[in-house]
């Protein structure tokens, strides 16, 4: 299978005020492959760089050195986001607008045509279940449907790759429970999926692989199996890896 | 261009979702109509100070549509994390500059449009005349003067990360172009050199606000003003609308968003 988003070396340093206008490094040398069609989980403590990974991938950041491309095309020409879908972890869309609106402008911004943007936005609503609130502002939303018409928006121009920072943050167990049944039906469609979770239970049940991140550095990549190996689960080979002892906690 | 319409749309729309447009034209007409009722001493040519109080408001309105609506534009879409969406897609950041000023431009040109419409009723319902031609003249002026204030603003938006602080520091300069502006030449003539050069430099660098006020036209009904001298202005005012945008977009180009 084809990489469709890689990383090579990839540093990010910022000014820090919390260190007096020291250098902060946020990646350290990055090395990441995620291949078409597959369910990608991106795992680490907060602060460990998985946002400022996405930051980078998204254009939002640029990188101190190394390398990002998106299909092959680097992260900082526009057109490497043509075919990707994103959902930041904390969704906030224009308040004034309704759904059908928002996803029209989104839709307008990707080229789509009038007649595939009805059929999108239609398709769309009704996979999030937001048809009922369709021409209702998104100032009167619920939380969960804020984070459902984030997907919406996503998945307006059928994206080959979704990246989504930590998508059921904040969310209730049915919102999660729809979230990860629209990534699984996006793995059954073919699309490549690359997310952040702190939800290991969740990140072991969609994901084909993982990589575990701390301090900005890679500290595994592999299958779910692979990295779980011995441990009962990924919650406990998650915590050995990153260094985390249990004995010495309080 | 559609990705710079599709943001401009978004911008329009909001303005008049909010309320500060009905606002000022609601006291702007309240106030004119109120002065406009009231026959002050009989004397004839008392129209003549509804149209300057009238066109004054207007001015100030505009302004206030202009600034107000403009410096929050970015820092909006940070605070509010709509930007990363937004430049998730396939737009560049200089589309989204040019984007966010022509939703501004085009919105107050709109809200203009009311007020003029306004004006014109009610000069019209005193003096029983439409000079048509210069309130286009003055619209269109007063349009583009917007321009150059919203495409500042824009640039101070991305300056200073407090739309207050910003829609303050443009007000002032703004006011000061508007009040001092055409006098500064005089007032480098009476400095000493270093201060002279600086002075007359400041004189030759800010745009001319004053060059785009009409009032005096339609408020004393004088003659147009030749058109090849209004389409100088508009190049005039539209080389300063790119200068600020480019700095805007130079700005804005390597700025983290998260």
């Amino acid at each position: 299978m084809t990489a469709i988003l890689k990383t090579q070396k990839l540093r990010v340093e910022y000014r820090s005020r919390e260190m007096r206008q020291g250098i902060k490094v946020a990646l350290l040398g990055l090395d990441l492959e995620v291949r078409a069609g597959e369910v990608f989980g991106f795992l680490g403590p907060n602060g460990a760089g998985k946002t400022t990974t996405m930051n980078v991938l998204l254009g939002f950041v640029p990188p101190t050195s190394g390398a990002a491309s998106l299909f092959g095309i680097d992260v900082r020409q526009p057109i490497a986001r043509q075919r990707i879908g994103y959902l930041p972890e904390l969704t906030y869309y224009y308040k004034f607008l309704t759904a059908e609106e928002l996803l029209r402008f989104y839709a307008k911004i990707f080229g789509l045509a009038r007649g595939e943007t009805d059929k999108r936005i239609a398709e769309l609503l009704k996979l999030v279940e937001l048809e009922h609130a369709a021409k209702r502002p998104i100032k009167s939303y619920s939380k969960g449907m804020q984070q459902r018409v984030g997907l919406a928006q996503a998945l307006i121009n059928n994206p080959d790759l979704l990246i989504l920072d930590e998508p059921t943050s904040g969310l209730d167990p049915l919102g999660r429970m729809k979230v990860r049944e629209i990534i699984q039906r996006l793995k059954h469609d073919g699309k490549t999926v690359f997310f952040s979770s702190h939800e290991l239970g969740e990140v072991e049940t969609v994901c084909d692989r993982v990589a575990i991140i701390h301090q900005g550095e890679l500290k595994a990549i592999g299958g779910v199996h692979e990295i779980t190996g011995k441990h009962a689960s990924l919650e406990k080979a998650f915590l050995e890896i990153i260094g985390f002892n249990s004995s010495t906690a309080p | 261009m559609k990705n710079i319409f599709a943001v401009a749309g978004v911008v329009i729309k909001e303005l008049y979702r909010r309320k500060d447009f009905y606002v000022l034209f609601i006291i702007t007409v309240l106030i004119c109509l109120v002065m406009a009722s009231v026959n002050i001493f009989n004397d004839p040519k008392i129209a003549r100070y509804l149209k300057e109080i009238c066109l004054l408001l207007v001015w100030i309105s505009s302004l206030v549509i202009a600034i107000t609506t403009t410096a929050r534009q970015i820092p909006a879409e940070r605070e509010n994390r709509t930007l990363l969406p937004l430049l998730a897609k396939p737009l560049t950041r200089p589309q989204l500059i040019f984007g966010k000023f022509f939703g501004c431009w085009f919105a107050c040109g709109l809200a203009l449009l009311c007020f003029y419409i306004f004006f014109g009723a009610l000069a019209a319902a005193r003096e029983h005349q439409w000079p048509l031609l210069d309130y286009f003249q003055a619209a269109v002026m007063h349009w583009f003067m917007l321009g150059i204030v919203v495409a500042m603003t824009l640039l101070g938006s991305l300056v200073f990360a407090a739309p207050s602080s910003n829609s303050t520091i443009c007000f002032v300069i703004i006011g000061g172009i508007l009040f001092v502006g055409r006098h500064l030449d005089q007032v480098a003539t009476s400095m000493h050199e270093p201060l002279r050069a600086i002075v007359n430099a400041l004189y030759f660098t800010i745009p001319h606000l004053e060059f785009y006020d009409l009032r005096d036209l339609i408020i004393h009904n004088w003659p147009l003003i030749e058109w090849k001298y209004i389409v100088l202005a508009l190049l005039y005012a539209t080389a300063y609308i790119f200068a600020f945008l480019l700095g805007a977009c130079l700005v804005f180009r390597r700025k983290p968003v998260n």
